[in-house]
This record gives C-alpha cells, structure tokens and sequence, in this order.
C-alpha cells in the first residue's frame, strides 16, 4: 500500500461499497462490520499519511501520475500538498465516525452504507486529484450518493432538499466545467505543446494562452470558477440549499455535508482559483471579503432566529464559513493558514453539533428548540458533550474555534480594517445564538414529557469523544496541524500576492 | 450530363458491402422463413434475424482495419461510398437493431399474448438497418434520397405495428403525412442544387461551389429546404412535431430503436452531406467563404439552442415516462447539432462520439420503459412509485442510463457533452454552450424525477411485489448500462473510432 497510499485511500471504500451491494440486504450486522473496515482502512492510512508527510517541502508528495485517456491527454494524478493534508485527515476521521453515527439506521441499510462508501471515495478524490478532469469527476461522483442520501434516509421533505441540492450543485459545476474546457484548449504542457488537464501546468502563467490572458477573459473565468465553488460552500446568496439539505439529511449524512463538503467550496478556490488566476484572486479580494463579512453577520442572525437545533446549527456554518472566506481574501500568512485551520475546526465542531442534534432527536423525535429545557438534569453527560461543542462554536478560548478564528482575524485586519471590524460583530452574535439555545434546551424549568429520555450511549459517545479531544488538543496546541500546511500556503502566498 | 455515363456496378464491390448485403440476404430468408412457418412460430424470423445481425456485426468488425484505405471507396457505381464514417455506423446501427431486436422478443406490446404473426416485426427491423447503414454511405442525393424514404417507409410500418390499437395506428398516419411532407420539401431543395450545379454527386457539388458557381440566395434556399427535410428526420425544432406523438403511439421498442437509429442516420447524412459539399477538400478559403455566404454557424446554433431548449422545457411537465423521453431526445438533437455549428472535424466527432453514448443510453432508458411496461401495462410516472425496490437491479441501471442522460459524471453521457462542448468552445461560441449548460440543469430535472418516483418513495401497500425481468432482459440491459458507465471512465478507443470516422471520411 505504500507506493499508491491515496489511491487505496480513495478507492478502498468504493471496494467496500461494492462487496456491501453484493451482500444479501438481511445480514445486516455483517453489512455495517464490512462498512466499519472499509472506512477505517482509509484512517489507517491516514495516520501512515501524517506520520511520512514532509512538512519542511512545498512541494506535492505521494504523487501517482499515470496517463488515463491519452486521446484528450488526461491524466491519473494524485497527489497531496500542505492544503490538501488536513482535508485528507478530515475526511478519513469524520467518515469512519459517521458509520457509528449510522449505526441504528434501519431502513435500506444496504443501498445507505453503499451510497456512504460511495460518497467517501469522491471526497477523498476531490481532495487529493491534481488532473483538472479527475477533480471534476470525483466532484461531480459524489452527487449522486449525496441526492439518494438526503432523498431515502431523509426527513419529511426530503425530496425537495435533495433536488434542490442537486439542481443548486449541478448548476455550479456547469459553470465549473465550462471553464474547465476553457482551460484546457488555452493552456499548453510545455513538454508536448498539446492541451491539458494536468493542474499544475495550469498554475504556470507562461503555459496560457494569449487569449487566455486577456483581462475581461479572465475576469470571467475567475467569475465562473468562483459561483461553481461558491455554491459549494456556500457563499450568500447561493446558499438556500444548504439549510433545507441539512435539515432533511440524516444525522451522518449532515455531518459530512458540514464537515467535509462544504471545505471543498474554499478548497477548491484555494485549489484553482488561486493559482490559475492569481491576478484575479487579488482583483476579487475585497468583493470576497465583502461576501465573507456578509456570510458572517448574515448566517449568525439566520441562525439566531431559528426554532429548529439543526438548522441553527446549519446557519452557524454559513456564518463560520465566512470566517474562512475572510481570511482567505486577507492573502496573508495568518489570513490563510488560519482560514485553512478554520476549515479543518470547522469541520470537527460542526460535526460535534451535529452529532448532538441527532442524539436528542433519536431520542425525543424532534428538534423544536422550545419543545425542551432543563434537559441538563435530565441528560447530564449529554449536556457537557453538547455544550463542549457550543463552547467551541462561539469561540472559546482553549478550543480550537478560537485559534482559526483569531489568526483569521489578525490576518483580515490589517488588509480590510473596516471590514473585519465589522465581521467581528458576528462573535458577538454567535456567542448570542449559542448561548441561548443552550439555555432554552439545557437550563430553565424541566419539560416533564422528557423525563424518560435516556442519556447519551456509549456508541454516541465513542462518535463524540476523538472528536472532543482533537478541539481541545487543537485548540491548545494548533501546531500539528499548521505544520503540516505552512509551507504550501505561503508559497501559494507568493504565488497570488507576489 | 453525369447521368450518360452512370458507372455500371461491378460485382467486386459486394466484397466492400457484406454486412449490408447479409442483412439483405437475412431480410428475406426471415420473410420466407415466417411464411414457411405460416406467422406461427416467429421464433424462426426471429432467430435469423438475430443471427443475420450478429453475423453483419463481425464481418463489420473484421472491417474495421481492412477497408477503410484513405478517402474511402466509393461503391456501386459510386453511388455509396465506405470509410472510417461509414464503418464506424455501420457499427452502431446493427449494435441498435440487434439490441432492438433482442428485447423486442421479450416485449408484451409486440408479442402480444398468443405470439402469432409476429415474425415479420424482426424482418422489419433488419430491413430498416440495412436502410440506415446505406443513409450513412450515401455520396450521391439520388441514393441520399432513396435510402431516406427506405428508413422511412419502415418506420411507417412499425409505428402502426400493433394493428388494433388507435395510438399505434394514429401515430403511424402522424408520421407518413409528416414524412411525405417534409422529404417533398427536401426534394425541390435537392433539385434546385441539382439545377444550380448540374450534379447529383456530393463531390461535383462541392467542385461546382467552390468554383462560386451558385449564386448565394439561390443556394441559401436550396440549403434551407434541405436542412428542413433532415430536421424532420432528426426531429429538431421546428420540425419536431411528429416525434412525441410517434413515439408514444408506436410500440415502445419500436420508439426505443426510432429515438437512436433513424436520428443517427439522419445525422450521418447530414455530415456527409454538408460536409462533403460545404468543407471538405483543400481550398480552405474558398470553403469558409461558402460557409459564410449562407452564414451557416448562425443558422445552426440557432436550431441546436431552440431545439434543446424547447425540448427540456416541454420534458419539464410532461407525467408519461415515453412521451418524457421522447422530448428528451429532441433535447438531446439540439445538444448533438453544437457539433454541427463549424463543421469543424472536432465537431463531427463530436457528434459521432455523442450518438454512440446516445445510443446506449436511450435505448437503455426505453427498454426499462419496455419491461416496466410488459408488468404495470404502464408508462404513467405515477405508477413508477417505488418501482426500484420491485426491481432493485433494474432500478438501478435505470438510474445510470438517467445520470448518463443529464450529463453527469461518471457516466457517459458527460463525455460525449464535454467533447461537444469543447468542439464549440474551440471556435469561441460561448452563448451556445452557456445555453447547454443551463439545459443540462433543467434536464436534471425531470429525468431524476423518474429517479425519484422509483427510489425516493416507497411502493403502496398491496402493490409492493417483487417484478421479475427475464435473463434476456436484464442481459441486454447490463450491455447498455455498463458501457455507459466504462465510457464514462474509459473512453479514449471510442473517441479515437469516432475521429478517425471523421478525418478518414472521404470527401464527397
């Protein structure tokens, strides 16, 4: 396994989705044991992958570069760099910890692990793909399991969230792909003088063409490239999907959303926007702020004024997600080693709330935020998982929220003063949306309905512990993960802001 | 006058055209053997047809290499011409008609319950591949015209093939008042070129125009005309009416091999014979200036955004899962007619490379229709509820042959949109793509809508049983689904097939 160790990565779930597909639909203890191996074969792995990464290059390691469909000069290429790294380990962790978190789904139980499996090998693709065509396969892979995921195991208007979804997904690839082939026909390898897909012949300016360097040209490709991955993460005003995807979506399958998929919005910017089109990234930099900022104060009043805990939950990541934009726009060291952080603790708290939201709703069947209160006596150990979560959401000091956020902030300040002053009301506001529905679910007089809930099951707590104690450690001692990135983002820092 | 000295068809080029003529030979062994059998066993016209089909299928296999020399060879008194196009349909027509054939077999609606008299239906289809094939090697309008009214005449035959059922025999009567109409019209196009350049060969044509020797708007009639009568055959808008009404009255195998054969023949004609007579040869000046005079990209991408357009929006409400499909593949006309705005050899391929993946898809998108329909005596979206957990197997190919006709990845069908796309993009037309792109988005629509019924709700109580497909069934199922997913992920062969079709495509 070590010489392809991102090809099994990505591609060992997809063995275990087919071995699932073949497996009769009765046997479902086997079912979800075949589903346990397959995602904790790629955690495995990526501890092999955080122990033999070399922090000290820029450069892309563990490549696998092979020719795939020579007619169009396509290629296999894998590889990961600093930015790509902590994704890598995001994933691996919150997929295998998303099985535990399916394990009492009844319904279908075959076609859900199947579709998983599925899902994960297009995340891992996504993050690791270095050939413009396989990004955009593995981008678009991960749709269909996505659709029939939030489609059969949702809630009640689960099939309007799941089209919606896909529409909303699908209209941003469009653009995404037309610029794809925009690239393609305009950027020659410098070897053979021929088209290609290969990213990193992308990324040299003097491989474009001279059509590909004309301003208005480039200012729409940057455009195009910039609302397929906005949809993704999402920016204002494309993210109407997310709320209802997240609401609809099964437990599992809203942690996934949150924690990974929403990073490959930004990812993807990071990925190709920034390189191809440095000029531009410079060009758009204070609109996204702008859009940062906005994500920030909007998301955290959405999520202030919502009755349901999932979807407060899902607004706090368009508001958290603005943090990253922010930072990403600041174009410095810590503007973008900290949106990068952020995304990676984003993704553990996020998935932290969702799990919480799930446990509470497998138990009383709703979400209602004032259908509880006093549930701290009720479910104590509950309580402490759910409001470590929220703690680290709002920020705390100690957590990992705090360090993303800070270095976001003291990177965002020098370039937009107003702006990131503005954007810091958003604390405020989360700290207030948090808080209070903590107060209204956990404190206060206890609703007697509830007096037989159980509290949290081991099998929850095993999905909430890895996770609880990455946020602390991060949040005391971010360095393993900054080690692992500093060096590729300051070199793409170079690269954009010269 | 060319028509003094027609060249007399020498014999030795039967060696060139055996697939075609062992069809031929199967037609009429398999009329003679349903008389024999007095219309009571059709599995004696079915089994030769079945092995006339396969037997054409490897002699044009074993073709592929051995006679495609460069520019061709024109044929039968150069009336027809082989070459990589032409091989490369051939292909394609009897891989349509065998498949066709196959699942027909298993069809309630052609077979009906007590099977008798159906033996000339796989005659009829064997017939109407020969006629195809010829379509794709015509190089001269009198063959051009005389192979059009062969496909033509059959189809009429298999739209009313269910002879006591109304929709089948209204949807027949459709199509032969369309048909006559739209090949007149075709006709006095054809003529007024004839008139203008005194020759029925594609290639005196192009000589005779390259010249400048037609004067611009009588050869912008004459074009107009022409490209009307093809639109009619490949149904793109505005000559498009016909097609949902057929296609839902004819039998669904029957609309299944209409939505891929006739179109792809249509197509090829339209290839060879603008091509030959517009771009072909070296005067590349001269050519593009022909182009211009009738200002061609700007009256093509006009007709390929209306008609995919017009198609999408219209599949959007349609609750028939045939009459959806058949909106949908004049969606997908408009998709393949992008490749046609430069009659740029990318282009072409384009197109060759899109009908393959189009074959497999809408055939396997129809055939489902066919097996879901010989159970629920169905095609109503309602009564697909909860269909793939009756199904599952079934179920879910159906869901690669609808993921594969949006257009997205890892199937096929994002393939062959991405080369058409990157034909047009090459030539800078970014309205039209930007069009298609948004067309796929709205074509998600309604084809996961079929997706939805089927996964996302369960089945009612009391009509929650297991259905059960034939091995023939899912046999030919499995043939269109997995290609559809292997090009999707491989396709680097196929696309050298269709380029070669092309860049070997004689000129004229």
């Amino acid at each position: 396994m070590g010489e392809h160790i991102l090809s099994w990565m990505t591609f060992f779930p997809l063995i275990g989705a087919a071995v699932i597909a073949c497996l009769p639909s009765g046997r479902k203890q086997v079912i979800r044991t075949v589903a346990a191996v397959a995602a904790a074969v790629p955690l495995l792995l990526s501890v092999q992958l955080f122990m033999n990464f070399d922090r000290a290059s820029g450069a892309l390691q563990f490549v696998e570069h092979y020719t795939w469909i020579k007619s169009f000069n396509i290629e296999y290429f894998m590889a990961v760099d600093g930015l790509s790294m902590p994704m890598m380990m995001l994933t691996a962790l919150l997929s295998f910890l998303c099985i535990f978190a399916s394990w009492g789904i009844e319904k279908s139980l075959k076609g859900y692990f199947a579709m998983f499996l599925l899902l994960e090998t297009g995340m891992f693709g996504v993050f690791c793909a270095l050939d413009f065509f396989l990004f955009y396969v593995f981008w678009e892979v991960m749709l269909l399991p996505m659709y029939f995921l939030i489609g059969i195991w949702g809630g009640p208007r689960r099939e309007y969230a799941a089209i919606k979804f896909f529409l909303y997904t699908l209209a941003g690839s469009v653009l995404m792909l037309l610029a794809m082939i925009a690239f393609y026909l305009n950027v020659a390898d410098p070897v053979t003088g021929g088209h290609t897909f290969n990213m990193v012949h992308m990324f040299d300016q003097n491989n474009h063409s001279a059509w590909l360097q004309t301003t208005n040209i480039r200012h729409m490709l940057w455009l195009a490239l910039f609302i397929g991955f906005a949809i993704k993460v999402p920016v204002f005003p494309f993210h109407t999907w997310l709320p209802d995807a997240h609401v609809e979506a099964p437990t599992a399958v809203s942690v996934i959303l949150a924690g990974v998929l929403l990073k490959m919005g930004t990812y993807g910017i990071l990925r190709i926007s920034y390189p191809m089109l440095p000029d531009q990234a410079m060009w758009f930099r204070y609109a996204l702020a702008t859009l940062g900022a906005i994500n920030i104060l909007y998301g955290a009043y959405c999520a202030m004024a919502q009755k349901d805990m999932k979807k407060l939950v899902a607004y706090s990541s368009v508001s958290h997600m603005g943090y990253v934009l922010l930072g990403m726009a600041a174009m410095n060291s810590a503007g973008i080693n900290g949106a990068v952080l952020q995304m990676f603790n984003h993704g553990t708290i996020t998935a932290m709330m969702f799990l919480c939201v799930g446990v509470v709703y497998d138990r009383a069947h709703t979400r209602e935020i004032n259908a509880f209160g006093g549930l701290g006596m009720q479910m104590p150990r509950y309580f402490s998982f759910f409001s470590f979560a929220l703690f680290a959401a709002l920020g705390l000091p100690g957590l990992s929220g705090f360090v993303s956020e800070a270095m976001i902030f003291i990177g965002a300040f020098p370039a937009f003063r107003t702006i990131t002053i503005i954007s810091a009301l958003g604390i405020i506001i989360g700290a207030a949306y948090v808080l209070w529905m903590l107060q209204r679910v956990f404190l206060g007089p206890k609703n007697d309905k509830w007096d037989n809930l159980p509290d949290i099951n081991a099998r929850e707590m095993f999905t909430l512990v890895p996770i609880g104690i990455l946020v602390l450690l991060l949040g005391v001692f971010p360095m393993p993960v900054l080690d692992l990135m500093k060096v590729t983002l300051n070199n793409l820092i170079k690269v954009v802001a010269g | 006058m060319e028509l003094l000295h027609v060249k007399i068809p020498s014999w030795s080029d039967l060696q060139y055209w055996l697939p075609e003529a062992v069809l031929c030979v199967t037609f009429l062994l398999g009329l003679l053997g349903d008389i024999m059998s007095r219309g009571r066993r059709p599995v004696v016209a079915f089994a030769i047809s079945v092995v006339g089909l396969l037997a054409a299928g490897a002699l044009a296999i074993a073709d592929i290499n051995a006679v495609a020399p460069a520019g061709g060879r024109a044929i039968m008194g150069d009336l027809m011409v082989v070459d990589g196009m032409a091989i490369f349909f051939r292909l394609l027509f009897i891989f349509a008609g065998l498949a066709t054939v196959l699942f027909a077999w298993t069809s309630e609606e052609i077979m009906g319950r007590r099977r008798e008299n159906k033996g000339e239906f796989f005659v009829l289809t064997t017939l109407m591949t020969v006629a195809m094939m010829v379509m794709a090697e015509a190089r001269d309008m009198l063959m051009l015209y005389l192979s059009m009214e062969g496909v033509g005449l059959t189809s009429y035959v298999m739209a009313g093939y269910m002879r006591t059922s109304l929709r089948s025999t209204e949807a027949s009567i459709k199509y032969v008042i369309f048909g006559s109409v739209s090949s007149a019209i075709m006709l006095y196009g054809l003529s007024l070129l004839y008139g203008m350049t005194g020759s029925l060969q594609f290639s005196g044509i192009r000589d005779v125009l390259l010249g400048g020797g037609a004067e611009p708007f009588g050869l912008l009639v004459a074009v107009v005309l022409i490209l009307a009568g093809m639109s009619y055959k490949i149904a793109a808008v505005p000559f498009h009416f016909w097609c949902p009404d057929v296609y839902e009255g004819a039998p669904t195998p029957v609309a299944a091999l209409f939505s891929v054969g006739p179109k792809a023949a249509g197509f090829a004609l339209m290839i060879r014979f603008f091509y030959s007579t517009f771009a072909a040869g070296t005067n590349i000046a001269a050519s593009d200036a022909l182009i211009k005079t009738i200002n061609w990209p700007l009256l093509v991408s006009v007709i390929s955004a209306v008609t995919m357009t017009y198609g999408n929006l219209v599949a959007l409400r349609q609750t028939n899962v045939k009459r959806m499909l058949a909106y949908s593949s004049i969606a997908h006309v408009g998709y393949l007619l992008m490749g046609f705005v430069l009659l740029s050899e990318m282009g072409l391929a384009s197109i060759l490379f899109y009908l393959l993946v189009y074959t497999l898809m809408n055939l396997g998108a129809f055939f489902f229709v066919v097996a879901v329909n010989n159970h629920l005596k169905s095609e109503q979206l309602e009564d697909y509820k909860g269909l793939g957990y009756r199904m599952p197997w079934a179920g879910v190919m159906m869901v690669v042959f609808l993921g594969s006709l949006t257009g997205v990845p890892p199937f096929a069908g994002f393939v062959g949109k991405l080369y058409l796309f990157m034909a047009v993009m090459d030539r800078q037309w970014f309205w039209l793509v930007i069009i298609a792109g948004l067309n796929s988005v709205i074509s998600l629509y309604y084809y996961f809508r079929v997706a939805k019924v089927m996964w996302l709700s369960r089945p009612d109580e009391g009509h929650d049983s297991p259905l059960r497909l034939t091995w023939l069934q899912y046999t030919v199922l499995a043939c269109l689904a997995v290609p559809t997913l292997a090009l999707g992920l491989y396709f680097g062969a196929f696309k050298d097939l269709a380029d070669a079709g092309i860049r070997t495509m004689a000129g004229g």
